[in-house]
């Protein structure tokens, strides 16, 4: 007998009670979306930036390598996409987009298709996000909802920038991943 | 050694025991001003505990469902009745990718399996990421809270062991500048890591995804940069449907360290192209428990520990007097189950307050369990000196006569005994705290002349 066998008969022998699943209810959430969706983002340690105050950064020169698949930001690139994400290490900064996002959390969502390559919005120093105001949903259960079947080889919900608080629990942002998530709503 | 035993090695450095105490403390209550944000949340945590009652009566459909679901997405399923098992699975994947190095991160299942020991043991460097995780991989040591591994040190004593391992500055204690540090570290680590495991908080049944949940991206750090990615996932993690996640999930981080959700919520359905995942679905004593009516429903943690920050024991006596994988409240109903030898003072190491079940996000009776427990292992180890004084006392309260008499001498030999005899060994109610001062006379004696 194989050890998935073994393990399944353990299980069955049991006969246990089948208990039916429940209705997940409509929960609403928040009715001013937006406003919701900006304070989660702060308290998750992110920041939200107008388009014009994400230019002016852009122009000012503080990344000096940058990789962008959002095409308003385009011409800021001035990374191809590697063959070899490794080569991405000394990234500055990655402009994505997301999906769609959350309010409740601050959570955005993006799939194969937004990242190009799985470890780009962590191994960049400095994320920026782009996501439609119109995109934003109340709850998680709405964006799973959102989500539906759709089959995506990876999808992730980005809250905010990679932090810690595993020293005497004092928040430190910029554990390993990107040490800040900027989001830009348009 | 026992539970009270080891409490009383960690209640010894008092400053710092009470700065552990405070601190949880403060994250149970962040956890309360959140969950009070959400008006649903009581129907959320009966939504999870019904959701983890179907999961435990389908287990085993569920569980094939997976694996099919998963197997047509590109993942290799494996499984593993045991940690043993589970061990080779790992090293056999590492052989066959010529692996020697590889990058964990945080896995509650690892650590119960013993893995980082055994893979080191056949020559392989095990590097786990999670910060906390790193710091007491340095030390020799486990992880003394299942969400803050290293929340039994004090920033001293890391800005030391980074001075000793790491090169930084002697006696700099910003936490920022010791952070920056193991960043540097460990990003050499993960450009150069060839296979990541990592553990998985929910696999769903009817997609074959797993989800990963983070707040310092070092999970996603791993296996992205890896060409191969091994999952080490306990069977009752598995829930029925993706839309299940929308109720986990909301009441996973909150419950917590109350925030909103981790920052990186990763769904691998699929690998990555040219790349390989492996899951490892592990039973390691898990049908056992499932078999054990009374504790069947501690498979439905969800590993928040929000049972340990609110524990008024566990906050003052820290995750090693557990000596257990799991500690706390959660780990004592856990642990007896896998060894009720080595473990069996844990569900006494309890107030039976029942503040665990009322934080629980899928409303696991915890403190019930821990109730019944005792029963079982008071059974197993037949006569103890409690039962003796029981029986003592059963025949003094037996006659009026023999119980007027018998307080009148209690309450002359405590004013007179020698406070040696007092507070003996044997006495440990009398640990740490004096008894009230001895009254002249009884409640009886008290009323006649008062209240006559």
């Amino acid at each position: 007998m194989s050890s998935k066998d073994i393990i399944i008969e353990k299980i069955r022998i049991l006969k246990l009670d089948q208990k039916p699943l429940p209705e997940i209810p409509d929960f609403e959430g928040a009715t001013d979306l937006i406003q919701e969706f900006c304070i989660s983002i702060v308290s998750n340690k992110g920041e939200i930036l107008s388009a014009e105050e994400l230019i002016k950064k852009l122009e000012s020169g503080i990344y000096p390598s940058i990789f962008s698949t959002d095409l308003t930001f385009e011409h800021f690139s001035n990374q191809a996409l590697p063959v070899d994400v490794h080569s991405f290490s000394k990234l500055d900064l990655a402009i994505l987009n997301g999906q769609f996002a959350v309010a409740e959390n601050g959570a955005i969502w993006l799939e194969d298709s937004d990242l190009r390559l799985r470890a780009i919005p962590f191994i960049t120093e400095h994320l920026v996000i782009v996501v439609s105001r119109d995109s934003l949903v109340a709850t998680m259960h709405q964006a799973y909802d959102r989500i539906g079947d759709k089959h995506s080889g990876f999808g992730l919900f980005i809250a905010g920038p990679s932090k810690t608080a595993d020293i005497e629990q004092s928040l430190v942002i910029g554990a390993h991943g990107a040490k800040s998530l900027m989001v830009v709503l348009i | 050694m026992s539970h009270p035993q080891e409490a009383a090695e960690f209640l010894k450095d008092s400053a710092k025991s009470k700065w552990h105490d405070d601190t949880l403390w403060f994250i149970r209550d962040k956890r309360d001003k959140m969950s009070h944000t959400i008006p649903e949340w009581e129907e959320l945590r009966e939504l999870a505990s019904s959701i983890k009652d179907n999961v435990l009566g389908n287990l085993a459909d569920y569980l094939e469902e997976f694996e099919r679901n998963a197997s047509k997405n590109g993942i290799h399923v494996h499984w593993a009745k045991d940690a043993e098992e589970h061990n080779a699975i790992v090293l056999s994947i590492l052989k066959k990718k010529d692996c020697t190095a590889i990058v964990k991160s945080k896995s509650i299942l690892t650590e119960e399996c013993h893995l980082n020991p055994f893979l080191e043991k056949n020559g392989v460097e095990v590097v786990d990421t999670d910060l906390g995780e790193r710091i007491v991989q340095f030390l020799g040591q486990p992880p003394s809270h299942i969400v803050l591994p290293a929340i039994h040190l004090k920033k001293g004593e890391i800005s030391e062991l980074f001075h000793e391992r790491l090169g930084t500055e002697k006696g700099n204690e910003d936490p920022y500048y010791l952070t920056q540090a193991a960043r540097h570290h460990l990003r050499e680590k993960f450009l150069a890591a060839k296979v990541a495991i990592t553990g998985v908080n929910f696999g769903v049944a009817e997609t074959g995804e797993f989800v990963v949940c983070t707040n310092e991206g070092n999970a996603d750090m791993g296996v992205h940069l890896a060409d191969t990615h091994i999952a080490s996932m306990g069977i009752e993690k598995i829930i029925p449907k993706r839309t299940h996640l929308g109720v986990f999930l909301r009441l996973l981080a909150r419950s917590a360290t109350g925030q909103n959700i981790t920052n990186y919520n990763s769904h691998f359905r699929s690998p990555e192209s040219g790349k390989e995942i492996h899951i490892i679905l592990v039973d390691n004593g898990r049908t056992a428990q499932l078999g054990r009516e009374n504790f069947r429903d501690s498979l439905k943690c969800i590993r928040c520990g929000a049972c340990m920050n609110t524990c008024p024991i566990y906050r003052r006596s820290g995750g090693f007097s557990y000596k257990s994988t799991v500690p706390g409240p959660i780990g004592s109903i856990l642990s007896p189950g896998l060894d009720l030898q080595k473990h069996s003072s844990l569900p006494f190491a309890s107030t039976l307050c029942g503040s665990c079940t009322d934080v629980c996000p899928v409303k696991i009776n915890i403190h019930e369990q821990l109730y019944l427990w005792r029963q079982e292992i008071t059974k197993a180890q037949g006569t103890s000196i409690k039962g003796l004084s029981m029986k003592f006392g059963n025949g003094i309260f037996k006659s009026p006569l023999s119980y007027n008499y018998s307080g009148k001498i209690m309450r002359m030999a405590l004013k007179n005994l020698p406070k040696s005899l007092i507070y003996n060994p044997l006495n440990v109610w009398g640990k740490q705290r004096d008894l009230p001062p001895v009254p002249n006379e009884s409640f009886k004696e008290w009323v006649k002349k008062n209240r006559p």
